[in-house]
């Protein structure tokens, strides 16, 4: 198992330098620069602009660029953001509470509703609470949540006045009142994504449970006089469960990056909003921390699943 | 400030089409009350108490991402580092110097102006202090003309330092400023937002190349009506009265909170539908839909006049793809294009009225200038010219006299040609609405019109290896918005010279992008930065645009009344002008 894990490990490494290139690359091919928002603008000048360039190491050539990105990386230095000239790794950490506060959360709801959702419905399939779960999981996954997001600022924000649309980051929780404009402040965002987790995480419990009601073991529990709860959850769930948690497991890296869409909508200020802002802008030290800490936390959590499942899973040994 | 527009990424755009759609969809049906703009509402803040406000919440769809204005990116941070940094005088709406940190406007009257015009002397206010405590001094304006001065420092803001061979600390109070040459616009330094003063004891060591990544950038002490809280780069500014201020009465709101949000419909819900916010910054959306969300009530619209005027560009040289490295050089020549009948038939042919109206209405008015403002440089000449009248069957004779005729499709063609155009823009809703009223227009007459646009970043950026930059002008017209950021129109109207034309030489640098080269434009400039008699250089300025809008180098649309701005129907004191961020007078604002 151990030497399973280290191998796992040393083949990241060459997985990890490959996206990094590729990512680099992209951003340094990629057109557009930090300088565009100077467009034309008769008060910044070319030279001016030319002289920014060179301040920030943009007139180098990528290969350059990136040699000194990486050994700077792997000291732990994130670099400074072309932008706000702010170190990297302090604006992501302003940001991750807001990402975690919003889509952490609604990644734990949804698994809570998921699972007995899904549980339920494949036990009573075909019934009327069946149907309606399906019709709602179709519905949560094919709105997308650009939709489902102004929909609700529309009837919750704009017409009832009930949820506040732009979410303050600068509330502090620290009592009662304060825990009620943040639950208030990410009640929609919450509910969006939660939406639409739920209706994959649904119908993927549906479809194990109903695989493993129909298998021998489970016929055997209850030949054996077991009672239907213990059937179900302590025989069928069990083994349901073992794709599942791999699945939540491969799930969590994108919580990091957070929810682009949505964060932009109703104006949170996550990892996700400071990702698609700064590759709007060309900030390449910035865009580069994030795709490349998520490509750090996906190589891991694979690694996570893959390890779980075999400890779910007395018949898959690793050697 | 801020001339070009960025209009965003192009998913975003497709967020604020269906925000829109589905605004409009539950919108009141009440018509739109007749909006009416607050700007001039001069009335004193007199009856209100230092801090006697709450929070005031103004919303971004461009979040502040730096405050020292010196190091900004764009509007949004100068606007958001001008509540905190000030500089000696400010251009108010008659674009007339107000003093800020200066005790008097140096004038050639008052002797504060050299009569040579080569140096300039400001008195400052005495007794002012930073929002640490310590005293503003001349030591202070000195240093900051060092630090943008110094190459190093990248300063976006350097351009206001040319010319200027030394700036001195004559006493504790008074700064001398020479330059090496008489100059016609002696206020060019430490005036608007380009001229903030930073504190030397705070930046001596962010100087030159350390400015890149020093951590004061963020956290700058001021002499502004408001000091900083909390800054969340990209995010939110946080700000309380500065204690130091120098006005015992001001400001009304005790703390001011900047939000970024995406996009402008988001900002411009929030005022408007749920008055959860009290301004938004630069309403960019089309009328129709800005008309519905207005509606709602809780706010107003805030216009004023401004310089910037949405223009389409006429390219001189000849784009083809098959001239290879040639394309757009300005050795070419445009096959239809260089000649003066086909662009005048072409500007003949666009109905800026209807399309101003449409897609503008209160935010733009259709115009025939490229200088439209401050009032005395905006041209009264083109007005009546025929290049600026609709008038399609004209265009249509002239189009027939260049030789350009309709064959039997009904297309335009000479010698077995046919004339198609290739029209970019940037990625941006009204831009691409603009785009298919211009191409309606011109198809009517035969023409063949294909529409592209890119995103702003790729459209305006300095990138010389994309084909697609508005510079490259690969492409037979191009448009977006532009004027001068300062009253004085030197800096923009050297942008048709001979010497500026962006092309494969100077990696596309100049602001030439038209290839425009007339020997008797650029004497002309040269007499204009010569004259320094202010009547006579308004004079040449209007000159200069009749030139340009005659030759059809370039055709003005819509002189948009920008920025424009929702703000809360309470808020009063706002006092917008063209040359100054939206927040200049933020101490002056009450409810």
């Amino acid at each position: 198992m151990n030497r399973y894990i280290i191998r796992r490990l040393l083949i990241a490494i060459p997985t990890l330098l490959i996206i990094s290139v590729v990512v680099f690359a992209i951003l340094a091919l990629a057109p557009g620069d930090p300088m565009s928002q100077f467009a034309a603008n008769p008060a910044v000048p070319p030279e001016v602009r030319e002289n920014m360039r060179h301040a920030l190491g943009l007139d180098q050539p990528w290969p350059v660029r990136y040699v000194k990105w990486l050994t700077e990386f792997v000291q732990g230095n994130w670099g400074y953001s072309f932008i706000s000239k702010v170190p990297v790794i302090g604006l992501v950490a302003q940001r991750l509470p807001n990402t975690l506060a919003v889509l952490g959360v609604a990644y734990i709801v949804s698994i809570l509703i998921a699972i007995p959702i899904g549980i339920i419905s494949a036990v009573r399939r075909y019934t009327l609470f069946d149907h309606t779960a399906t019709a709602f999981a179709f519905i949560g996954y094919s709105i997308p949540t650009f939709f489902s997001g102004i929909l609700l600022i529309i009837i919750f924000s704009i017409k009832l006045h009930w949820f506040p649309f732009i979410y303050d980051s600068t509330l502090k929780v620290h009592d009662f009142s304060t825990l009620m404009t943040q639950i208030s402040q990410s009640i929609m965002p919450i509910t969006v994504l939660a939406l639409f987790e739920t209706a994959t995480l649904t119908r993927f419990v549906r479809s194990e449970m109903l695989e493993n009601l129909s298998l021998d073991y489970v016929r055997t529990a209850r030949s054996k006089g077991l009672a239907e709860r213990v059937v179900i959850i302590k025989h069928a769930l069990r083994n349901s469960l073992i794709p599942v948690v791999t699945l939540i497991a491969l799930g969590v890296p994108t919580i990091f990056t957070g929810a682009i869409i949505t964060e932009q909508i109703f104006a949170v200020p996550g990892v996700g909003q400071l990702l698609i802002s700064s590759i709007e802008v060309n900030d390449t030290p910035v865009v580069m921390a994030i795709t490349f800490v998520y490509a750090i936390l996906v190589v891991g959590f694979n690694l996570v699943a893959d390890v779980l499942y075999g400890a779910l899973d007395p018949r898959i040994k690793y050697t | 400030m801020g001339a070009a527009l960025s209009g965003g990424g192009r998913w975003r755009g497709l967020l604020v089409a269906l925000a829109s759609a589905l605004l409009v969809a539950t919108a009141c049906t009440t018509p739109p009350s007749g909006a009416s703009p607050t700007t001039g509402a001069s009335a004193s803040a007199s009856a209100v108490a230092r801090g006697g406000g709450g929070t005031l919440h103004i919303l971004y769809w461009q979040a502040p991402t730096i405050l020292n204005t010196h190091k900004a990116q764009g509007t949004k941070d100068y606007d958001a580092g001008g509540l905190i940094l000030e500089p000696l005088a400010k251009f108010g709406p008659d674009a007339k110097p107000v003093p800020f940190l200066a005790s008097e406007i140096p004038t050639l009257q008052n002797g504060g102006i050299a009569a040579d015009l080569k140096s300039i002397t400001w008195k400052l206010k005495q007794n002012v202090k930073w929002s640490d405590g310590t005293d503003f001094t001349a030591d202070d304006v000195v240093f900051t003309w060092q630090y943008v001065a110094d190459e190093k420092t990248a300063a976006s803001d350097s351009e206001t330092v040319l010319g200027v061979s030394k700036v001195e600390a004559v006493d504790k109070n008074t700064v001398k400023v020479s330059f090496t040459d008489p100059n016609p616009n002696p206020y060019q330094i430490f005036v608007t937002g380009l001229g903030n003063i930073i504190q030397k004891k705070q930046f001596q060591s962010c100087i030159g190349a350390a400015a890149e990544t020093c951590a004061e950038n963020n956290k700058p002490v001021g002499t502004g009506p408001y000091k900083l809280v909390d800054f969340k780069p990209g995010d939110v500014v946080t700000y309380t009265i500065n204690d130091s201020y120098r006005d015992p009465g001001k400001p009304f709101f005790k703390d001011v909170q900047i939000k970024g949000v995406a996009d402008a419909a988001t900002a411009a819900r929030s005022v408007c539908q749920a008055g959860d916010s009290d301004y938004g910054w630069n309403m960019q959306i089309e009328w129709s839909i800005l008309s519905q969300i207005v509606s709602g009530g809780k706010c107003v619209m805030v216009t004023h006049d401004s310089p910037n005027v949405e223009r389409i560009l006429v390219n001189r040289a000849d784009p083809s793809a098959s001239l290879g490295d040639k394309r757009s050089e300005p050795t070419t020549q445009h096959p239809f294009l260089s000649d003066l009948n086909v662009r005048k038939a072409l500007a003949m042919a666009i109905d800026r009225k209807t399309l101003a109206t449409q897609l503008y209405n209160e935010t733009g008015k259709a115009t025939c200038n490229i200088v439209t403002a401050p009032a005395e440089v905006n041209s009264p000449n083109t007005a009546s010219a025929d290049i600026c009248q609709f008038d399609a069957t004209k265009a249509g004779q002239l189009l027939d006299q260049a030789g350009w005729t309709k064959a039997a499709d009904g297309k335009r063609a000479k010698g077995g040609k046919q004339m198609v155009i290739n029209y970019l823009t940037s990625t941006n809703d009204l831009r691409q609405k603009e785009q298919a009223i211009v191409k309606q227009n011109w198809e009517a007459l035969g023409i063949t019109v294909n529409l592209k646009n890119v995103p702003a970043s790729v459209f305006f950026s300095s990138d010389a290896g994309n084909p697609d930059t508005a510079a490259h002008m690969y492409y037979d017209v191009e448009m977006y918005t532009n004027g001068s950021s300062d009253p004085d129109q030197q800096n923009y109207l050297s942008g048709w010279l001979c010497n500026q034309i962006a092309q494969k030489s100077n990696q596309w640098k100049g602001n030439n992008y038209e290839r425009y080269c007339s020997t008797q434009y650029d004497n002309l400039f040269a007499q204009y930065k010569k004259e320094l008699d202010k009547t006579k250089r308004s004079q040449l300025a209007i000159q200069l645009n009749d030139m340009l809008v005659n030759d059809v180098v370039i055709i003005p649309l819509v002189a948009r009344a920008f920025p424009v701005a929702s703000a809360s129907k309470d808020l009063k004191g706002l006092n917008g002008t063209p040359w100054e961020s939206d927040l200049w007078n933020i101490q002056e604002w009450y409810k």
